[in-house]
């Protein structure tokens, strides 16, 4: 048993430093969605028909394809942040916790990538 | 050995939620039903990558009546969560706390919420 007062524990280990870097980074990518996912909706939905030829030659545009990409990072990011708050006020559990964000992350990071490279595949011709 | 059915404080279930309460949990669940609605947008792009069979296959289920159905519903989750996500910034900022404007801002968000939803489908 340590004798050591609770402030004492405490003091001199500091902190990691990065309390507020999920706030910052949620707010950040929230700012960016607003005006990305107006435009990606319906840009998406004018798409005429939305036939395979049409959705190719709409991807095909520099500016389509890099500003849905910036779309989709900043999607999966603001999603895995979200889903990591649901998480901690619900899950007390501290291994089933940490087993669902770390899953979560691993998951949207996954699923950022494969959409990029979709995108990126679109945008050279399919 | 204490009792366990001693009575305990109030909690959500005894009173009635006002509405910015019912707007925030709405905000929350339409965020979990987004990030599950994500897999269908990389379905439709992996889909449109892989080639023109695949995608039309991806395509025939988003027209089906079921596929209308969870796409409209996520196009409104967007917008709403998109609205309120506006207004957690002005609350960010410091501003509209007002008691008054509470439940006026509450109906503003899922009028334009609505709207867009609406515009997006009357143009799709």
């Amino acid at each position: 048993m340590s004798l050591q007062t609770p402030l004492a524990k405490a003091q001199g280990l500091g902190s990691a430093k990065q309390g507020s870097h999920h706030w910052w980074a949620q707010r950040v990518t929230a700012v960016a969605l607003v005006p990305l996912t107006i435009w990606l909706a319906f840009s998406i939905a004018l798409i005429p028909e939305a036939s395979y030829e049409n959705v190719l030659a709409w991807f095909s545009s520099t500016w389509n394809a890099t500003l849905a990409i910036s779309f989709l990072i900043a999607t999966f990011y603001h999603a895995a942040l979200g889903m990591q708050i649901v998480y901690e006020d619900y899950i007390h559990k501290e291994c089933a916790k940490v087993t669902m964000v770390v899953g979560t992350q691993l998951a949207m990071a996954l699923l950022a990538i494969g959409s990029v490279v979709a995108v990126l595949k679109l945008a050279v011709g399919g | 050995m204490a009792s366990t059915n001693r009575p305990l404080s109030p909690h959500l279930q005894v009173y009635r939620l006002p509405l910015t309460g019912l707007i925030s949990i709405t905000h929350r669940a339409t965020g979990v039903f987004l990030t599950l609605g994500t897999l269908l947008l990389v379905c439709w792009l992996m889909s449109a990558a892989a080639g023109a069979e695949s995608f039309a296959s991806v395509q025939s289920f988003m027209s089906s009546g079921f596929g209308m159905l969870i796409l409209i519903g996520w196009t409104f989750a967007l917008f709403f969560h998109l609205c309120h996500g506006v207004r957690h910034l002005l609350w960010d900022a410091g501003s509209s706390f007002e008691k008054e404007t509470m439940d006026q801002y509450a109906m503003i968000e899922v009028g334009i919420a609505s709207v867009l939803t609406f515009f997006l489908w009357a143009l799709a």
